[in-house]
């Protein structure tokens, strides 16, 4: 789970690191008056979009008047912002946060990650805070210092010090410096975090450090102990469909195409995905039913495909197993069109257990389904008709 | 031969009164497989589908023998139940429990560094070596034994190939499900490495998709040893939304040369025969059988 800006830092002060003042405004209005209440010299004003990138994607603007602060506000809420990480489609700004701008003698790069080839907990920190940083590391133009963390992922102090001696960091700021990253060690570790980055990190004239951005994603895994954090989940505007679906075993993205997906296994579900666009078509989802779903949660992915007015035609690619037989989808897709009241045109993949039995019950049910045998047969029908329905090529 | 598992493999469940563990070691039962204990904290002492039940995993191997285990303990404790495995010198352990949150894994390899255990998984589909032994979850109608080894990080794309090779004629020699999980046990590269030493395994096929790193390594280790049976992969996700999770947390396109696109070419530059669609992973593997004898 990613975490907006603002959540991120709310939960960081927590943990003793410095954030600018601010706060989370959801109109231009809210944002003006915020901006009146910290009565600065200077604000920035930030579109709270969970993806980095946001400054190239024009939505961070500083600007001195609480009515410039307005205006900018305006400006990004409702906005859809594209940037380097959130692919085509763009995310859409709900809110903004509005905080005192910092004045800097410099700016730094650090973050916290997991190197899963390693399994263990990795330090990077840079001598510059940029926006470019992958870029500049990419090049050369920029060395990263790196820190493997030992299990626990405790920073020894003298270890800390040396890596803020790397990147330019000396004198009475070590000190400071050091417990800045063990404290940050501490959020990373206690809130299940699988990356904390701090781009920029801000010295200021008076020697204290500053998260001037902060980007934390959770391990999904871990929400089970994580309760205030699994709460943070539903403040955020994603996909409803989508978040439903995750409390019913199913894995479902949401993609703008006309062809629904569905698939059991994560592995199946990319390979369909794959099919279907190496056969012209255009999915307008991924959806990966877990072996841990019922008929009625099946229903509710297949809801969510019957209730999507782009979706012209289904695909099913399904391998039954031992706890999931065939059946399973087949009354999934028999319940969701009786209580949608939509039928469209679904082309059925079926394999292993109870394939058979999942015929009956598609008859059972009045489902009149287009039978393929494999799955590049099926693929390249559902495709066809896509088409035939009206569907976009 | 086999590899991982064979006809003396004898093996308790970790996590056997529970509801999926109860299932699929009575279906292990009815497949022939050794299952001769499980554990279940608190009713050692007990019988459950007419097996002894242990308190730990030590005195499970030491009353019955087992050298394999696998781990059907739920996400919040599965961890624990690996370590303790791990911790008797268990010889191999294979954990098909889904969602074990990332921290816990890093303990688990932790141990694993201390100890000898095999560890495979999690959130695998276990191992099948048709006809002589099964640990895991999968269907097994279509497999039978054969000369193909299968490495897999997808349950049920391994299916899908099993079924595919079985139209085409070919059965396996051992099938292995390495895990979705971005942090794992046994990795691609070493299960590879016990195919290469398995004179049954007249070829391998590995099955891979966006995400983690197992892919490039596997990808070394073949041009390194330059092997004289043909390797056939799959990867999948190649139009997989970029940064979005894929139901595996290991699947996110985006990640450190993750995407579909470096691993298919690193692999092919390895000499690995890259299957052109997910469909025909048999039919490759039996050409390239055809054109090896």
């Amino acid at each position: 789970m990613r975490l907006h800006e603002f959540q991120a830092k709310t939960l960081l002060t927590g943990y003793g690191i410095d954030v600018p003042e601010g706060r989370v405004a959801l109109t231009s209005e809210d944002a003006a008056t915020i901006a009146r209440d910290l009565g600065s010299e200077g604000f920035a004003v930030k579109a709270q979009i969970r993806s980095g990138g946001r400054g190239k994607a024009g939505a961070v603007r500083i600007v001195r008047t609480p009515e410039e602060v307005a205006t900018a506000a305006g400006l990004f809420l409702g906005r859809t912002f594209v940037t380097a990480q959130t692919g085509p489609d763009g995310a859409k700004a709900h809110s903004v946060l509005v905080e005192r701008a910092v004045t800097a003698s410099r700016s730094l790069y650090v973050s916290f990650f997991i190197d899963a080839a390693k399994a263990e907990a990795v330090l990077l920190a840079g001598a510059e805070g940029s926006e470019d940083i992958e870029q500049q590391v990419h090049t050369g133009e920029m060395r990263l210092e790196r820190l493997s963390l030992a299990p626990g992922e405790g920073i020894g102090e003298s270890e800390a010090a040396a890596l803020g001696q790397r990147i330019g960091i000396s004198g009475n700021l070590l000190p400071e410096f050091v417990s800045l990253l063990q404290r940050l060690a501490r959020a990373f570790s206690a809130l299940d975090a699988t990356l904390l980055e701090i781009n920029p990190l801000l010295l200021t004239g008076n020697g204290d450090f500053v998260a001037a951005d902060a980007k934390i994603v959770i391990d999904d895994n871990a929400l089970f102990r994580q309760p205030e954090l699994a709460a943070l989940r539903e403040e955020q505007e994603d996909n409803e469909g989508e978040r439903v679906a995750q409390n019913r075993q199913l894995n479902y993205i949401q993609m703008d195409g006309d062809i629904g997906l569905v698939a059991n296994g994560a592995g199946l579900g990319l390979a369909t995905l794959d099919m279907v666009r190496a056969a012209n078509g255009r999915p307008a989802n991924f959806m990966d039913i877990r072996t841990t779903a019922s008929s009625l949660d099946v229903a509710y992915g297949f809801s969510l495909l019957l209730n999507n007015p782009a979706v012209r035609s289904i695909l099913v690619n399904v391998h039954g197993g031992g706890m999931q037989p065939c059946d399973t989808i087949a009354d999934g897709l028999g319940i969701a069109m009786r209580r949608t009241g939509r039928t469209l045109p679904t082309v059925v993949r079926l394999a292993g257990n109870n394939a058979e039995y999942a015929r009956f019950r598609f008859a059972n049910f009045g489902c009149r389904v287009i039978d393929r045998p494999d799955m590049w047969s099926a693929a390249t029908r559902a495709v066809e008709e896509a088409r035939a329905a009206g569907g976009r090529q | 031969m086999t590899i991982l598992v064979d006809q003396n493999t004898r093996v308790i469940c970790q996590g056997i009164t529970g509801r999926a563990g109860t299932h699929y070691s009575s279906v292990m039962l009815e497949y022939g497989t050794r299952v001769v204990g499980g554990v279940r904290p608190g009713k050692g002492g007990s019988h459950h589908l007419n097996l002894p039940v242990f308190d730990t995993v030590a005195t499970a191997m030491t009353e019955t023998g087992a050298n394999a285990s696998m781990v059907f303990v739920p996400p919040d404790r599965a961890a624990n139940a690996m370590i303790e495995a791990i911790e008797a010198e268990m010889p191999l352990v294979v954990a098909l429990t889904e969602r074990v949150p990332v921290r816990d894994m890093m303990r688990v390899r932790d141990a694993l560094k201390h100890g000898s255990t095999i560890l495979v998984g999690p959130n695998s589909q276990g191992i099948l070596a048709p006809g002589v032994c099964k640990i895991g979850v999968m269907a097994t109608g279509n497999a039978r034994r054969g000369n193909v080894g299968i490495l897999s990080r997808s349950a049920s794309l391994t299916s899908e190939v099993i079924a595919q090779l079985s139209d085409a004629g070919l059965g396996q020699s051992t099938t292995v499900g390495i895990g979705g999980d971005a942090i794992h046990g046994l990795s691609m590269r070493a299960c590879f490495e016990l195919f290469l030493a398995d004179p049954d395994t007249h070829g391998v096929i590995a099955i891979g998709e966006i995400g983690g790193t197992d892919e490039e390594e596997l990808a070394e280790i073949i041009a390194a040893a330059k092997p004289k049976i043909p390797v056939v992969a799959l990867i999948v996700g190649q139009y997989a939304p970029a940064e979005r999770r894929m139901g595996h947390a290991g699947a996110i396109a985006g990640n450190a040369g993750a995407d579909a696109k470096s691993k298919i070419r690193a692999l092919s530059e390895a000499g690995v025969i890259i299957a052109e669609s997910p469909h025909l992973v048999g039919e490759t593997m039996h050409r390239a059988l055809t054109v090896a004898a």
